[in-house]
């Protein structure tokens, strides 16, 4: 299973960044290889509107399974769910520190977006 | 002959010199009221509304079986109104801005389009005024369109009047272009000056030929009058700060009409724009 944790930084050890669309990373992680690719959000960061549905259509892209992030709005939850990718909500912590907990199974899955679109 | 009546600051009073110069300009005369999110020339005109019909923006429709997911419609939406997933394409019609773009970029063919419904047109008249406005939906972001469609409705024999929405941003620079003269309202407060710059640099950037109307002129202070005799702006009409037009705009009745000894002075206003509007070759 890939997972992608939306990221302020590069690394496992950049605290988690909580916005969805304008994250300024995307961690994908291999839960069973264990192989990790850092990918700036150089594209949809900055948008004007349509954040989420962008960074939704990348993270598809990239291949995950899962994302894992602060708050996903409407927009982007319905291309998530379209694209088969399911969203846990986490609290701040580094990326590290998220997927731990995604892996004992300490996040949950979100049925719903959980804030309005531009929070 | 095109005249936009537009303003930076909201509430200066752009309806009501709109509305008066209608009512006051000889026919054939068109008012298009263009500020589509709070059209409210027809408080004041009462105009006989005949006619009624929906303003859609085309958008996409993806016929997934045709898409081959090469996602060149989703990279070039700089709106993100298409999202290219790797099971199929999302169409976000409320994202769209109705370009076109993505039905001449699909290679397959599989880009048709479709209405969606964004506001109304609703026409009609008072008197010999046309009248014609748009009114947005709520909830819908996206006013140019509508802008578009209520202007597509200028009569080219005589005089359109536009009300335009306030500020400087896309619905204004929409309701102004291809007009031949723009009046920019504002107050002589610190407030009005300040938007008032904002439009003058507007209509500068656009090249079109403006001038100003000091509405309320007696109640404020000097430094609108000394920024436009500094900049060259022509200075169309000071109006005084009446109590009796304040009453009569209370009442929803247009200045001409309530108190008549204001009209010789938007007689003179028209008449001052028309020396100001720069001949068409040909005409």
């Amino acid at each position: 299973m890939k997972i992608v944790v939306t990221s302020q930084g590069g690394s496992l050890e950049s605290p988690v960044d909580m916005r969805f669309g304008r994250a300024a990373w995307f961690i994908l992680y291999d839960l069973e290889t264990g192989s990790l690719e850092v990918h700036e959000n150089t594209s949809s960061a900055g948008a004007s509107q349509g954040a989420g549905v962008q960074a939704a259509e990348r993270i598809s892209q990239l291949g995950a399974d899962v994302v894992i992030t602060g708050h996903c709005g409407p927009k982007a939850f319905r291309t998530l769910r379209a694209a088969g990718i399911r969203v846990a909500l986490c609290s701040e912590g580094t990326v590290a520190e998220v997927i731990d907990r995604f892996k004992s199974g300490r996040l949950e899955f979100a049925d719903t977006p959980d804030v309005e679109g531009h929070w | 002959m095109i005249v936009a009546v537009a303003s930076g600051k909201g509430g200066t009073g752009k309806t009501t010199i709109a509305v008066n110069m209608a009512l006051c300009m000889p026919p054939p005369v068109t008012l298009l009221d263009c500020d589509v999110e709070e059209p409210n020339c027809a408080i004041f005109l009462k105009p006989d509304m005949r006619q009624r019909e929906d303003c859609c923006l085309q958008v996409p429709v993806i016929d997934e079986a045709a898409c081959n997911r090469c996602g060149d419609c989703s990279s070039f939406c700089r709106f993100h109104a298409i999202a290219m997933l790797r099971q199929k394409p999302l169409v976000f019609p409320e994202l769209c801005h109705g370009c076109g773009g993505c039905l001449k970029l699909c290679p397959t063919g599989a880009i048709t389009e479709r209405g969606h419904v964004i506001g109304v047109i609703e026409s009609g008249a008072c008197g010999s005024i046309e009248f014609v406005h748009g009114r947005l939906d709520p909830g819908r972001a996206l006013s140019p369109p509508l802008i578009r469609a209520v202007k597509r409705r200028a009569d080219s024999r005589g005089t359109t009047i536009i009300d335009c929405p306030p500020g400087t941003s896309c619905p204004v620079i929409t309701a102004v272009r291809g007009s031949d003269f723009v009046v920019l309202v504002t107050e002589p407060t610190p407030f009005g000056l300040h938007d008032l710059v904002l439009a003058v640099e507007t209509m500068r950037t656009l090249g079109l030929p403006f001038g100003v109307i000091i509405n309320r002129a007696d109640a404020g202070d000097a430094r609108t009058a000394d920024y436009c005799r500094r900049e060259g702006i022509p200075v169309l009409l000071e109006l005084p700060d009446d109590r009796r037009v304040a009453v009569a705009y209370s009442r929803g009745l247009p200045t001409v009409e309530a108190v008549p000894e204001h009209r010789p002075a938007f007689e003179r206003l028209i008449a001052k724009i028309a020396g100001l509007v720069p001949r068409r070759h040909g005409t």
